[in-house]
């Protein structure tokens, strides 16, 4: 069982890094000044009462893997929202891929989120559709669910490990299968970036691992990751497999954590 | 040419559809049924008032044609004097230019005429009824100023009602008749959008979440509008070309126009007017598109 799903695993990835190689030509031209996916300048956010934090700058560079902690409702939610174009700063300015966020419209923040895949904190699926359906939604709703496309599906489905449940329907899902098919969904459009938002919330660590284990393979391709989590075993295991950066939002500020983990 | 082609291949494409999309909005079933018999009992009214607006279009038409060309002159004079005055009318009538024929009328006939205000056992001899002339006129039609002046000089108790007094209001009743008919169609059509709207934005309000997860995904507002204005507009479609159906039927079995009949019995449809009804689905489609498309865009601007 292992082993099949390696193998298909092998051959989904190496699908994703030609693909990622025909993409780069266009992509890179986009991108802004130093060639950041991401970039906070100055960003303060608050919902109307207390600033929830400030002065808040940050670049992220293509390839890089980064952490973000921090104590519950200090707004590692939020600032993974900035991230994606979902919330506009209420000062400073963010920037995606050279582009400022004031300047996006709705469709061009959905345009958006075909570069930018994000695993939410609360996973949501269309409850009447099967699980192998909301994983190719992106591809559906961007109009590329050719038969090409979706043949990759399978092997998608596979590497997530999830490809005896593709008929099921969303809530017959265990919580870590919950996970695995939103990052699968999440990954589908070969996004330059993946945004997880406490991926492994609330699963055991073993599927943790599992999923790092998914989310450590993508960065290897070139995806850009950012994981919001207070999982700190989790950071360590990471650390042990690829170069990260970890940041904390505490006291309205977010500051490198230090090697403390 | 190439932008009706664009709309042409848009409503095509409406029709037939992506049907993916509307595949990731989940069936909405209870206001689906409530659309479509909306749009079904809307249709059915249509059909009605479109039969009344043509039906009195044509009664003005057949009236102004019909009036404009018959006049009748009143003879009040002493009995003993009547007929003479009779024969005088109608030798001027024979010479007038533009006159057609001319005809007295009878006693039994004018009786008859006034039966049905003063019932069948009026007793014409006791009462003042005059002696009525019917003046047919040609299409050229007669001087009525001239035939008017003549008459004064030489027949004193001859009166010239050329009805163009009375023919005018009634005319005009018509002719309101058949504004109102359309301002019914025009309110039947507002009605639909407005139910139309209604139920839209309650589906589309029903379904945040669904909006949530497409918008998720990278679903542009297009894309999730479309879902829900391809599903209102195919069922308005649908339920309107019922309702044209039953509506048209009802027409049919509506009694014939007999010439006694009058406006309420030629009501029906003539000739090729009977494919105006046709027209009704298409038009509530467009309703509906046009309702479900600003709904769309109204919800959607607001769910961010
Ligand atoms: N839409 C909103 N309107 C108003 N306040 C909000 C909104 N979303 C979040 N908040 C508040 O902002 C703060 C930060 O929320 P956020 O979800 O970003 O925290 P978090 O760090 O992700 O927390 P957790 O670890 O529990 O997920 C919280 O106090 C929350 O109540
Ligand atoms: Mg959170």
């Amino acid at each position: 069982m292992v082993e099949k799903c390696k193998a298909a695993c092998a051959a989904w990835l190496s699908l994703h890094v030609v693909c990622e190689e025909g993409k780069k030509g266009q992509t890179c031209g986009r991108r802004g000044q130093g060639g950041c996916v991401i970039e906070l300048d100055r960003v303060a956010m608050s919902y109307g009462g207390g600033e929830l934090f400030g002065d808040i700058s940050l670049k992220v560079q293509p390839g890089s893997f980064h952490f973000l902690t921090g104590p519950s409702g200090a707004g590692k939610t939020t600032f993974l929202k900035l991230c994606y174009g979902a919330l506009r700063p209420t000062a400073g300015q963010v920037r995606l891929f050279g582009q400022d966020v004031r300047g996006l419209g709705r469709d061009d923040v959905a345009l958006m989120r075909r570069r930018i895949g994000v695993v939410h904190q609360d996973v949501q699926f269309l409850d009447h559709l099967s699980v192998a359906d909301n994983v190719a939604l992106p591809l559906t709703v961007s109009g590329r669910d050719s038969a090409d496309q979706l043949a990759n599906l399978d092997e998608l489905l596979a590497w997530v490990g999830l490809r005896a449940r593709a008929d099921a329907r969303p809530a017959e899902l265990s919580g870590g299968e919950r996970q695995r098919a939103a990052l699968a969904r999440a990954v589908i459009m070969q996004p330059e970036v993946v945004l997880a938002d406490e991926p492994t919330g609330n699963i055991d660590w073993e599927m943790s691992q599992r999923l790092l284990q998914l989310l450590v393979e993508l960065n290897r391709m070139g995806t850009t990751i950012l994981v919001a989590t207070h999982d700190l075993n989790l950071i360590r295991a990471a650390k042990s497999q690829v170069q990260t950066r970890v940041l904390r939002i505490s006291n309205r500020r977010l500051q490198l954590a230090g090697a403390d983990l | 040419m190439t932008r009706l082609r664009a709309i042409l291949a848009e409503g095509v494409a409406l029709v037939i559809g992506d049907p993916q999309a509307d595949r990731l909005v989940p069936p909405t079933g209870f206001t689906a049924r409530l659309t479509t018999f909306a749009a079904g009992a809307m249709a059915f009214l249509a059909v009605f008032a479109l039969a009344l607006s043509l039906a009195s279009g044509r009664l003005a038409a057949r009236w102004s044609e019909e009036l404009a060309r018959s006049s009748t002159i009143r003879i009040s004079a002493p009995a003993e004097e009547r007929a003479a005055q009779t024969e005088a009318v109608l030798r001027i009538l024979q010479a007038t230019p533009g006159v057609a024929q001319a005809r007295a009328i009878p006693a039994e006939e004018a009786a008859a005429l006034l039966e049905p205000w003063f019932g069948p056992n009026l007793p014409l001899d006791t009462l003042p009824v005059p002696q009525l002339i019917e003046v047919v006129e040609e299409s050229t039609g007669f001087d009525p100023q001239g035939l008017r002046l003549r008459l004064t000089a030489e027949v004193p108790g001859a009166v010239l009602d050329d009805h163009t007094r009375w023919r005018a209001p009634l005319v005009q009743a018509a002719s309101r008749l058949r504004i109102l008919g359309l301002l019914s169609i025009l309110l039947i059509g507002a009605t639909t959008a407005a139910m139309i709207t209604l139920a839209a934005q309650a589906a589309l309000a029903a379904n945040a979440q669904v909006i949530a997860v497409l918008r998720l995904v990278g679903a542009q507002d297009g894309y999730i509008a479309q879902a829900f204005v391809r599903r209102f507009t195919l069922r308005a479609l649908s339920g309107a070309g019922i309702g044209v159906a039953f509506g048209l039927v009802a027409v049919w079995l509506l009694p014939s126009a007999q010439e006694a009949g009058g406006f309420l019995t030629g009501l029906g449809y003539r000739g090729w007017h009977w494919v105006l009804p046709l027209v009704i689905p298409v038009l509530g489609a467009g309703v509906a598109f046009v309702a479900t498309s600003a709904a769309a865009r109204r919800v959607l601007r607001e769910l961010t």
